[in-house]
């Protein structure tokens, strides 16, 4: 595979409460037909975050099985606990502690506050409110939220390390909706700007860091594709062409054609 | 004694730890987060921790997700 690396930014880093990364893909872990695929496409993404759900243990489990966090270890990735699955604040705050404890006292989380079943909209009143509160209780929160741009504002002046904007529904692949929102979004953050939630393939993870984002995460766009493993490296390779482009400064867009070859001594 | 681990009727033995209920369950080699009646226990008092009839234990992992 071979190992893309930004060529002219060493120093372009991600970093998010305090840690720097050099990757801008972080991946979810949910969806993969089994942990070796899981395994394998964490790897092809190079991705450095990754994110985990945080559910009851399956009591009539045989010991012995492997589970997630033997494939992807904490000492070898960051793991960022979602709360996936919670549509209350207050069940959100738990599920958080619980994975302050189970992960040794780290305190990253990612926040989701669910409004809806169907869309998996966020619902914005709860995450405030949920947010606000693991805030006072220590945690760096990344949050995912609508594509408002006032929301984002909120939830970064209440003290969220990253605002996590959706792309589209979780799950729709239907790649960003509204650049604006998400531009001007970007516009107004201090915290980096991620885009989570309905990236489908390689050009919409393009398109976001293009629009400036700080880094995208994804989930099924990559346990969904037909090949996984390649579709992680392509979203690897996708992200560093966006960010790529963004520093160095796209051309104008023009109303007419400017000729790329020049005009003196055209033969006659 | 009778517990409730995570929804579901179980028997242990009386004055149970939640370190011999989690030996009990073979789960000494998994990462894991356990709430007894809606309080963390944190795992460096689970051998302190006694469970006593009725207690609702909560016990979590974490699985993939996105």
């Amino acid at each position: 595979m071979t190992q893309a690396e930004p060529q002219h930014f060493p120093s372009d880093v991600l970093t998010i409460a305090g840690r720097s990364y050099r990757s801008r893909l972080l991946v979810g872990s949910g969806k993969y037909k089994d942990l070796e695929e899981t395994r394998l496409a964490t790897e092809a993404s190079g991705a450095e975050i990754i994110t985990v759900a945080i559910r009851r243990m399956n009591i009539g489990q045989k010991p012995g099985e492997p589970s997630l966090l033997d494939v992807l270890p904490p000492d070898r990735y960051t793991i960022l606990p979602n709360t996936a699955g919670c549509y209350t604040a207050d069940d959100a705050v738990r599920t958080c502690r619980l994975a302050r404890e189970l992960l040794d006292g780290h305190k990253l989380v990612k926040l989701e506050v669910l409004g809806d079943a169907k869309t998996l909209f966020p619902d914005v009143v709860a995450t405030l409110i949920a947010a606000e509160e693991l805030v006072k209780e220590g945690f760096d929160v990344m949050v995912y939220t609508s594509d408002d741009p006032i929301l984002a504002k909120r939830l970064e002046e209440i003290g969220c390390v990253a605002v996590m904007p959706l792309a589209a529904p979780i799950g729709s692949g239907l790649g960003i909706q509204n650049r604006y929102n998400i531009l001007t979004i970007i516009e107004n953050a201090k915290v980096p700007i991620i885009v989570d939630a309905g990236v489908g393939t390689a050009s919409d993870a393009a398109i976001a860091m293009e629009l400036g984002c700080d880094g995208v995460l994804m989930n099924t766009a990559i346990a969904e594709a037909k090949n996984p493993v390649l579709m992680a490296s392509a979203m690897k390779h996708a992200i560093i062409a966006g960010r790529e482009a963004r520093l160095a400064g796209r051309m104008p867009r023009r109303r007419y054609a400017s000729a790329s070859s020049p005009l003196d001594g055209t033969i006659a | 004694m009778q517990l409730v681990i995570n929804g579901e009727s179980f028997e242990a033995a009386d004055e149970s730890s939640i370190a011999i209920l989690v030996t009990m369950l073979q789960l000494d080699q998994q990462r894991l987060a356990i709430e007894v009646n809606g309080e963390i226990v944190p795992r460096g008092l689970w051998s302190e921790r006694r469970l006593v009839t009725a207690d609702r234990v909560e016990i979590v992992r974490a699985i993939g997700g996105g």
